[in-house]
């Protein structure tokens, strides 16, 4: 803080200039201490803000349910609860994948977002395909691109068994920025 | 009596100053010629979006913005609430003609050159309006907590995940959590009903002060161009000369449009009603076509017909540099001829601008690039395609339909538009062609090899090669005869 005035005067007495300075003083205390002030309000208020702006938690494992629901040969859609959710979520945080199972102990676990714009594909048991309703991308049963605009094949979920369930790594919505881990 | 209201008036003004603000608000001087049909198109949006926040705060009274129960509100709203139905169908329309007449004042402003010296910074906040109004539509679709309003919010994540770097912390920011879920829904309803409105009144407080202070533009004349040096000086010489007051010289068209589109509001909401909800917002429903709104639905055609390898560039360049061109423009072109009769590269960049939107738009009502998912079950061979057909073409005619052939390809103009309508395919593919295409696939379409039998391949090309009109061969293999006798 500096108590010199910010720019001298150069005509007016001695007096005016002495008056001036000290007002330019006050004045320059009052807006530092309102940007001081300030400053330690916005940052819990920024803070709060931006709080999402951090990478979301990472992936947990989920279970989808005895391994018995999947008969080897399959595809089939399960659902689970999101691990992340809010009390007031409703049926929002109920997240559905595609689970095809190989052979009853080898799986694939699709995300129901299509890669081109994350609309819900379906699958077709009688072409064995993965179509989207939106701009018709396509996948073969393995989840890989077969048509359309989708830029890669479908989000695959990583996936263990383990106490006769099924369980895969997930949680979030997944992006091109943010695959699930699996390739 | 009147003496008494003339002293009441009097009392007020002397300490309200009301004659003084009129005079230079609502009465200040404006060109005579700026009192034409062309120029009601402002207070026309004005009037829209006060009738916005009119209607807006009355659903809000209702509306319960947590996922969970949005759509049970909604539901409310437009069975039970009495009335609750119109205004719903109000909100929804005034947003609509709020778009439709802001396209139409910009359109104006752009052709009569009003955006040129010295109103550069006018249009700078009439585009930031826009941008705030567009975003003003996309969060109220998101209000309208449906099944659309979820999808529409994936789609909106799927192209913040395709940023660069920063693509999962984005996706994070607007949906505040790892899932489209009810944090999503409290920032929307924050955005829409808080933040864009504040934004959009504080932006018309700009935007209208430029009108008073650098004047509204006069109706041009050809030949008369804008020179930085003698324009200010010219505007005031006409306004004095030939000026009106606002109120009421110039007053009485926006008068009338402002009715007229209260009007046609009222109509439209009473007529056509609310749009939806369309289908509780649950993600785990997945019979569902998600489709923007009317307003976004040129935005759902540029990512259907853009080429796959373009589409991130295209999305995420493209509004950029829409953005910086809107931004720019009063300085790329800031003097010279105002009228639009000696503009032509204006006249055809407005109909260029309005004949590609109205077509994307019309290409997004029909959307012929969404497959039909109810097709193969849904849409009957037509009788003429399964007439005097042999068994095993009939079996082939079986496999188009069972195996969903149907949902992308048309027969005599039923079903799917994916991909070429099948009616005349003898035509155009040889027999050995269409074999390969059904196994391999190509051009778009999923290759079928590992999910049919010989026989099955067999039977389809079988039926194919019948769909030839009676009066046309099918296509064959000119070499074949050749190979055939060595």
């Amino acid at each position: 803080m500096s108590d010199t005035p910010s720019s001298p005067q150069k005509s007016g007495s001695d007096c005016c200039c002495k008056g001036s300075s000290r007002r330019g003083f006050f004045l320059t205390l009052g807006v530092g201490l309102n940007v001081v002030a300030g400053s330690l309000l916005a940052v819990p208020i920024l803070g709060y803000v931006l709080s999402s702006l951090r990478r979301p938690p990472s992936a947990q494992w989920i279970s989808l349910g005895p391994l018995g629901g999947f008969p080897s040969g399959t595809t089939q859609l399960a659902t689970y609860r999101n691990p992340v959710h809010r009390p007031w979520d409703g049926k929002t945080a109920d997240i559905p994948c595609w689970v095809r199972s190989i052979d009853g102990s080898k799986f694939q676990v699709f995300a129901i977002n299509c890669a081109h714009l994350g609309c819900p594909v379906r699958w077709f048991e009688q072409s064995r395909l993965f179509l989207c309703p939106c701009h018709g991308g396509a996948y073969y049963e393995d989840g890989s691109r077969a048509s359309g605009p989708p830029p890669r094949g479908l989000f695959e979920y990583e996936y263990k068994v383990e106490k006769g369930a099924l369980w895969v790594k997930g949680g979030f919505i997944p992006t091109l920025a943010r695959p699930l881990s699996a390739a | 009596m009147l003496r008494q209201l003339q002293q009441i008036a009097q009392w007020f003004d002397d300490r309200l100053h009301l004659t003084k603000l009129f005079a230079s608000t609502a009465g200040h001087r404006v060109p005579k010629s700026s009192g034409s049909w062309f120029y009601v198109f402002g207070s026309g949006t004005m009037l829209c979006l006060m009738l916005q926040l009119v209607t807006g705060t009355c659903l809000a009274f209702v509306y319960v913005p947590s996922a969970d129960e949005a759509y049970t509100t909604l539901e409310y709203l437009t069975y039970e609430q009495p009335l609750g139905w119109y205004l719903r169908a109000l909100h929804y329309w005034g947003s609509n003609f709020m778009l439709g007449i802001m396209s139409l004042h910009m359109a104006q402003v752009f052709l009569f050159g009003a955006y040129k010296y010295p109103r550069e910074l006018t249009w700078i906040t009439g585009v930031l309006l826009l941008f705030v109004t567009l975003g003003l539509a996309f969060t109220g679709q998101v209000m309208r907590f449906d099944q659309d309003a979820y999808w529409g919010l994936g789609i909106g994540t799927a192209i913040m995940g395709r940023v660069p770097v920063i693509g999962a912390q984005l996706v994070n920011l607007m949906l505040a959590g790892p899932i489209i879920a009810g944090e999503t829904l409290s920032r929307f309803f924050t955005l829409h009903v808080f933040i864009l409105p504040g934004t959009i009144l504080a932006l018309i407080g700009v935007h209208l002060r430029l009108v008073l202070t650098k004047g509204i533009n006069e109706y041009p004349k050809p030949g008369v161009p804008v020179r930085r040096e003698t324009y200010v000086e010219e505007y005031e010489t006409l306004v004095e000369k030939e000026g009106v007051a606002f109120v009421p010289g110039a007053i009485s068209k926006d008068l009338y449009f402002s009715a007229f589109v209260m009007l046609a509001i009222a109509t439209c909401a009473a007529v056509f009603g609310p749009k939806g909800p369309e289908g509780v917002p649950d993600p785990t429903y997945i019979q569902t076509a998600p489709q923007p709104d009317f307003l976004f639905l040129w935005v759902y055609s540029v990512a259907a017909l853009l080429p796959p390898y373009t589409e991130t560039v295209v999305l995420l360049v493209g509004p950029a540099v829409g953005v910086l061109a809107l931004l720019a423009l009063p300085f790329i072109s800031n003097t010279g001829e105002k009228s639009a009769r000696r503009r032509p590269v204006a006249v055809l960049t407005v109909l260029v601008a309005f004949l590609g939107l109205g077509l994307l738009t019309w290409a997004g009502l029909t959307s012929p690039w969404s497959p039909h998912m109810q097709a193969w079950t849904s849409d009957p061979t037509p009788v003429a395609f399964v007439k005097g057909r042999s068994p095993l073409e009939l079996q082939g005619a079986l496999v188009l339909q069972n195996k969903q052939c149907r949902n992308c390809h048309a027969l005599d103009g039923v079903g799917g538009h994916r991909g070429p309508d099948l009616s005349t395919v003898a035509t155009r593919l040889t027999r050995d062609q269409l074999v390969r295409q059904v196994i391999q696939g190509g051009g778009n379409m999923p290759a079928y090899g590992k999910n049919l039998s010989p026989a099955e391949v067999d039977a389809l090309v079988a039926f194919m090669m019948t769909l030839h009109p009676a009066n046309e061969l099918p296509a064959r293999d000119a070499t074949l005869s050749v190979r055939r006798s060595p």
